[in-house]
């Protein structure tokens, strides 16, 4: 009997520490929340949105360049991978079982896993190196790259979950395959679809390290896609590691408009997806 | 198949290879750039630790080495709290309580690393430094806490990648245990197991996966970049000391890339994303592979 006792208080210690890990998990984020939120308001505010960084030493400003920046190469980054990643997708789902597609599924999932750092050296080689020049065009290359995979595996999963029925409907009424796929599979699919492209433009306006030898920094306002451009990772970067207390409010601030976008995008996506549950369940 | 119907699959194709090629060029770039590193040095690039740009001196042994200590330190730390979360939204969490619980690990995983590394250094790093002042003298003694408390370092580092590398694991552990067959636990429970033994009869059926999962982690700990540049210290010595600064390959790829001024300096530091880029690959094919195995084709997607 006696084993019988510690073989149930085994048991519950052990559903204690699973709660417990849960509880370890949610305190860093409670507490990354906390101070990005608190340190984040105090600095936040409408010039942060609208002007320009200060010198040192001159208190105020704000970084409305890097928010242009940001816009510009998560722009650029999305005209590069919509295309390629919605378009992969769609021959991942249509012609599964081929070698090609084990082979190009593998490649996705290994370009996700690959750091973002080493994506970054690689569009030093082919966007900055040759033309001696950092360059919005090549931080927008490296945020692309990024995306690729995402979006090419987020399309194949929801164009899977698109009922048979209505393809074959298409079919029979004569519709090539393009057609049935561009009319009516891909329409079916479309909200999960921009859900994850959302979720992919989130992801890499967070990115930092791609950035540092591509786009560079720009302490001016520019629209120039040749020329170095400022974003807010960066100069949240610069000013986290400066010894300024101005600079570093600035960061604070940055930090948390950084966090609420995310946010928001997961939030929209969770919406998305429980939508899509919902569908695959009728 | 019809003709109209080729045309499709070569256009939606010629797409597909424009993603698998990117790896292979990816590859073929960083080979090609750190040539002149790779000539000059050879293999004894991995095995020095003189890092002298100046003299032109490159050994990156201090950087592999702070890479793959803060990776398995966080690795060790990140891994029982990943599983536990994972059983515990799996098996145990009441049914309301799960989607805020996948909500909340989601947006662990989903904020930015320069955040976490902003937090580091004005929150974390300061807690670490009171914690290694109050460690007792007679600890002190031992190499894992020798060297002044300075707080930024490979123990600032390491608990800042379990932070970061804890969801990305529990995420496919947890879709790896749902691929465990409910018959597997009634027949536990039947024959009297505890809720402990089932779950743990569990565990062993999904381990497969779950190695696969941790190795997923460790993939993304070995290529984080801007949270451990900020918090590590960024001090290239093999240092077994908790609280010694130190340094990550990725970390100096982030800091010196733009300073590097002479071809055989850039070359030297491409050379390392070179080999970051391989290990990643290595690690992350492994960890495919056994959730591949594990669980088929479809909770691999959960990883990405």
């Amino acid at each position: 009997m006696t084993r019988m006792v510690w073989r149930r208080m085994l048991s519950s210690l052990f559903v204690g520490a699973c709660a417990i890990a849960v509880l370890v998990a949610l305190v860093p984020l409670a507490f990354v929340l906390f101070f990005v939120l608190s340190r984040g308001v105090q600095a936040l505010n409408l010039d942060f949105f609208t002007h320009m960084p200060l010198p040192v030493g001159e208190s105020g400003g704000g970084m409305a360049n890097s928010i242009v920046g940001t816009l510009i190469l998560t722009g650029l980054a999305a005209l590069m991978a919509v295309p390629v990643g919605v378009m992969s997708g769609v021959y991942l789902s249509e012609f599964p079982g081929s070698r090609f597609t084990s082979i190009v599924r593998f490649a996705a999932d290994t370009l996700n896993g690959v750091p973002s750092i080493v994506i970054g050296v690689f569009a030093y080689g082919v966007a900055v190196l040759p033309f001696r020049q950092f360059s919005a065009l090549a931080g927008g290359l490296a945020l692309g790259i990024m995306m690729i995979p995402i979006i090419a595996r987020t399309t194949e999963e929801l164009l899977l979950l698109v009922p048979g029925a209505l393809r074959e409907g298409a079919l029979a009424l004569g519709a090539t395959r393009a057609r049935a796929v561009f009319t009516v599979i891909v329409p079916a699919a479309l909200p999960g679809i921009i859900t994850g492209i959302v979720l992919a433009l989130a992801r890499v306006a967070g990115e930092t390290a791609p950035l540092l030898f591509t786009s560079f920094n720009n302490r001016f306002f520019t629209t120039e896609l040749t020329q170095p451009i400022s974003s807010v990772t960066v100069q949240v970067f610069t000013y986290a590691i400066s010894p300024y207390e101005d600079w570093q409010r600035q960061a604070w601030a940055g930090a948390l408009v950084l966090v609420t976008i995310v946010f928001i995008c997961s939030l929209m996506a969770r919406l998305a997806t429980s939508r899509v549950a919902d569908m695959r369940g009728r | 198949m019809r003709s109209r119907d080729i045309g499709f699959r070569l256009s939606t194709g010629a797409f597909a290879f424009v993603l698998a090629s990117i790896v292979v060029a990816i590859g073929f770039e960083l080979s090609r750039q750190s040539m002149l590193s790779i000539q000059k040095f050879g293999f004894d690039f991995w095995r020095t630790s003189t890092w002298d740009p100046v003299a032109g001196q490159f050994g990156a042994l201090p950087f592999i080495w702070g890479t793959l200590y803060s990776s398995i330190l966080a690795l060790l730390i990140a891994t029982p709290v990943a599983i536990g979360i994972a059983v515990f939204i799996s098996e145990l969490c009441p049914r309301i309580l799960r989607t805020p619980l996948v909500f909340l690990t989601e947006l662990l995983a989903a904020i930015p690393s320069i955040v976490y590394g902003l937090w580091g250094i004005f929150v974390l790093v300061p807690a670490v430094r009171s914690l290694e002042i109050a460690l007792p003298d007679s600890l002190r003694a031992l190499p894992l806490f020798s060297g002044p408390p300075l707080g930024v370092g490979m123990l600032s580092a390491a608990l800042i990648l379990a932070v970061m590398v804890v969801p990305f694991t529990s995420t496919v552990a947890r879709e790896v245990l749902r691929t465990v067959p409910l018959a597997q636990r009634e027949a536990a429970y039947a024959l009297g197991a505890t809720q402990f033994e089932a779950i743990r009869a569990a565990i062993f059926y999904a381990r497969t996966g779950i190695v696969g999962a941790v190795m997923l982690g460790f993939g993304r700990a070995l290529g984080e970049t801007m949270a451990v540049t900020m918090v590590i210290g960024n001090n290239p010595q093999v240092s077994a000391s908790l609280f010694a600064p130190q340094y990550t390959m990725a970390a100096v790829i982030a800091n010196e890339f733009t300073e590097a001024a002479d071809e055989l300096y850039l070359a030297a530091l491409v050379e390392i994303g070179l080999v970051l880029f391989i290990i990643t690959l290595v690690v992350n094919g492994l960890s495919r592979g056994l959730i591949w195995t594990m669980a088929g084709r479809k909770s691999g997607r959960a990883a990405a």
